[in-house]
């Protein structure tokens, strides 16, 4: 029997969801070895007896929260799914503000006709198995995850600073080009995409565990660098644990 | 018309980015209720920006939607450009308009092929295709792979570009990449003549269905305009880009998240069938060839046709990106540092993304802190419309079974190709 798959998505872009679309002709491998019966983004029919639950996107609101429990309640393991479901995202910089406010800058004297709350990670609202992190996600580490689950082994997924795969890359260190970068505390596993790039790295993976930010810090302050303008940096897409953590 | 009960309520639409819902009440042939309800979860990018720094403003912008994250981006660097008054170097706009070709082919291709070829073809999603037609899905995933990696040659990134900075790029495609891409749009061309019999083959499918509205597009004398333009619309002429206001003008209605926008009627479209119907005589040859073999002409007022005039924009995107390779092949790839200096003031960038025209307006300190932000999502302004056709098409099919009623009405929703968390993700920010 295929382990049934179904795929779900609360507040975010969706891109996480459409990097499983870009694993083009491995999709249709992936289809040939589970059984999807619930995405909504790309096909009709539903199910609610699955497996394996993927979940993109962060909960914003109370009345979201119910039809999480019941994918849980309806999945033997639940995946969190980039960086909205695993660590709340970019959806938690509204979490450092006033969210009346915030309301009624929108909405205006309509405010009260729609409901939010802080953002939140899934994991805030029920238990999760296993988190693919990132903004968006990295295909190929999606796929060794499913690979994993469906072979019964544990993923893996790094657990030492971004660093690490930067040097493995060559790459010169974005702190001698004068740029601020996140990599000594985000969690490696992307390649170290953005520095890559020729861009820093913004911390979307989320940190690792015990990051030192002390450490981070004074680096930054060798190089001239304010604090400020590091913290400002994490709450990209940290707000979530920065406001949880005070 | 026949005394008819329907009841329809699709909760959640499917094959759509994002959470709407369908309701349809009829009591003895009379409708009591014909409704495009918005549901998406707002997440507030107002809040989100307001005090951030210019150099925050794409990344944090870009993730108001996964599917146009490049547009997202451009306009937002556009409108800090604006501010700034910075004007890019040459080579840095046609770097990007390689870019914003690569995701209108990838977007589109995910639209008609993905979403709204399974309805064509009487099934519920793509995956029981690779049983049934399992050469035309290969080539769907070939062409979308290759839109792919034009934004990852480009970008740094399929989805939320890393490369694209204010006044330029952090790091330039190989030309060596570039050159062996080139060589692979021929196929990528034969590919989508392929899809377009396809679709030509299943014609008689699309609902016969004309609403004539307003169609606003970006358009200019020189190009079939995508990456810049004045506004056009065909009701009420063209503007510049930063008197967006005179078109656009927005309102809250209780039903949905998203705010709606109208101009001179109850509604008006926007994507790539107002971009046709607006700047049709600009698209390359092969474009033209596809739109004739597909019997669209215009202008055009059946929505349903929205994803023809999809399709004849992925060979036009196709086309513009080998000549924009040769140009940039030809006068070389020159490493620029991005130099800005900030300043306070006032930036509108506008662009036509996928689903249709974009615009960022941002409002700066002198520090380069965003103080006020307003952004107008393509898809909030189809909402109105995609309401009044189905105010005008139920009333047309209600002799039909309750089934078909209700897929056609699925059918209709799709063909916009919505873009839902971006029209429930609005900025409006102004900074006490």
């Amino acid at each position: 029997m295929k382990p049934k798959v179904g795929i779900f998505d609360f507040a975010s872009c969706e891109g996480c969801e459409l990097q499983i679309v870009n694993l083009e002709e491995d999709v249709v491998g992936l289809v040939s070895a589970v059984d999807v019966v619930s995405f909504r983004e790309a096909m009709k029919e539903h199910s609610d007896d699955y497996d394996i639950a993927i979940v993109e996107g962060s909960i914003t609101r109370q009345s979201d929260e119910a039809r999480l429990k019941n994918i849980r309640e309806n999945a033997k393991i639940v995946v969190a799914l980039g960086a909205c479901a695993c660590i709340g995202g970019i959806n938690a910089l509204k979490n450092t503000k006033d969210l009346d406010e915030v309301m009624k800058i929108v909405y205006g004297d309509k405010a009260d006709w729609f409901e939010t709350y802080p953002a939140r990670p899934i994991d805030a609202v029920v238990k999760v198995d296993y988190y693919v992190p990132g903004c968006p996600i990295d295909r190929t580490e999606f796929l060794g995850v499913v690979k994993s689950l469906l072979l019964g082994k544990e993923p893996e997924i790094p657990n030492y600073p971004l660093c690490v795969e930067c040097k493995l890359a060559e790459n010169q260190c974005v702190f001698e080009k004068d740029m601020f970068c996140l990599g000594p505390v985000t969690r490696a596993g992307c390649n170290a995409r953005c520095p890559s790039s020729g861009s820093d790295c913004v911390g979307c993976r989320g940190l690792v565990d015990n990051p030192n930010k002390e450490a981070q810090k004074e680096v930054l302050e060798k190089f001239g660098l304010t604090v400020d303008d590091v913290l400002a940096r994490f709450t990209l897409f940290g707000s979530y644990q920065e406001v949880n953590d005070k | 018309m026949k005394s008819v009960d329907v009841s329809i309520n699709v909760h959640h639409l499917t094959r759509v980015e994002g959470h709407g819902n369908i309701a349809l009440d009829v009591k003895n042939g009379e409708i009591n209720k014909c409704l495009w309800e918005v549901v998406e979860a707002p997440r507030f990018f107002e809040a989100m920006v307001r005090g951030r720094k210019w150099n925050e403003m794409q990344e944090i912008t870009s993730r108001i939607c996964g599917i146009c994250s490049i547009s997202h981006s451009l306009v937002s660097l556009k409108a800090t450009e604006a501010a700034f008054g910075i004007t890019p170097s040459e080579q840095t706009v046609l770097l990007r308009k390689l870019l914003d070709h690569g995701e209108n082919l990838q977007s589109h291709v995910l639209h008609v092929c993905y979403l709204v070829l399974p309805d064509l073809l009487g099934v519920g999603s793509v995956f029981p295709l690779i049983e049934t037609h399992k050469q035309a899905v290969l080539i769907v995933t070939r062409v979308h792979r290759l839109a792919n990696e034009l934004c990852d040659l480009v970008g740094g990134r399929t989805t939320h570009p890393i490369t694209v900075t204010v006044n330029g790029f952090t790091q330039l495609p190989d030309p060596k990449d570039l050159q062996a891409f080139r060589k692979r749009c021929e196929d990528g061309l034969a590919d989508l003549q392929t899809l377009a019999d396809l679709v030509a083959s299943l014609a008689d499918k699309l609902p016969d269905f004309v609403r004539e509205t307003e169609y606003v597009a970006l358009t200019s004398k020189e190009h079939y305009a995508l990456y810049d333009g004045d506004i056009a619309s065909s009701d009420a002429g063209t503007v510049p880009a930063d008197k967006y206001k005179e078109f656009v003008h927005e309102y809250v209605v209780r039903h949905s998240t998203a705010k709606h926008s109208k101009n001179t009627r109850d509604s008006y479209m926007v994507g790539a069938l107002a971009r046709f119907n607006v700047n049709h005589e600009l698209l390359t040859p092969g474009a033209k060839k596809v739109a004739e073999q597909l019997g669209l002409k215009a202008p055009c007022h059946n929505p349903f046709m929205i994803s023809v005039a999809q399709l004849v924009e992925c060979v036009h995107s196709v086309e513009e990106s080998m000549k924009l390779i040769d140009i940039l092949l030809d006068r070389g790839l020159k490493t620029e540092s991005p130099v800005v200096d900030v300043k306070a003031g006032r930036g509108v960038g506008v662009i036509e993304a996928p689903r249709g025209f974009l615009v960022h307006d941002y409002e700066y300190d002198r520090n380069g802190v965003c103080m006020t932000a307003n952004c107008v999502i393509p898809t909030n302004q189809n909402h109105g419309n995609i309401q009044k056709d189905m105010e005008a098409l139920a009333p047309t099919i209600l002799d039909k079974p309750e089934k078909e009623i209700e897929l056609t009405l699925e059918m209709l929703v799709r063909a916009y190709d919505p873009c839902i968390s971006c029209s429930a993700h609005l900025m409006k920010v102004r900074r006490k």
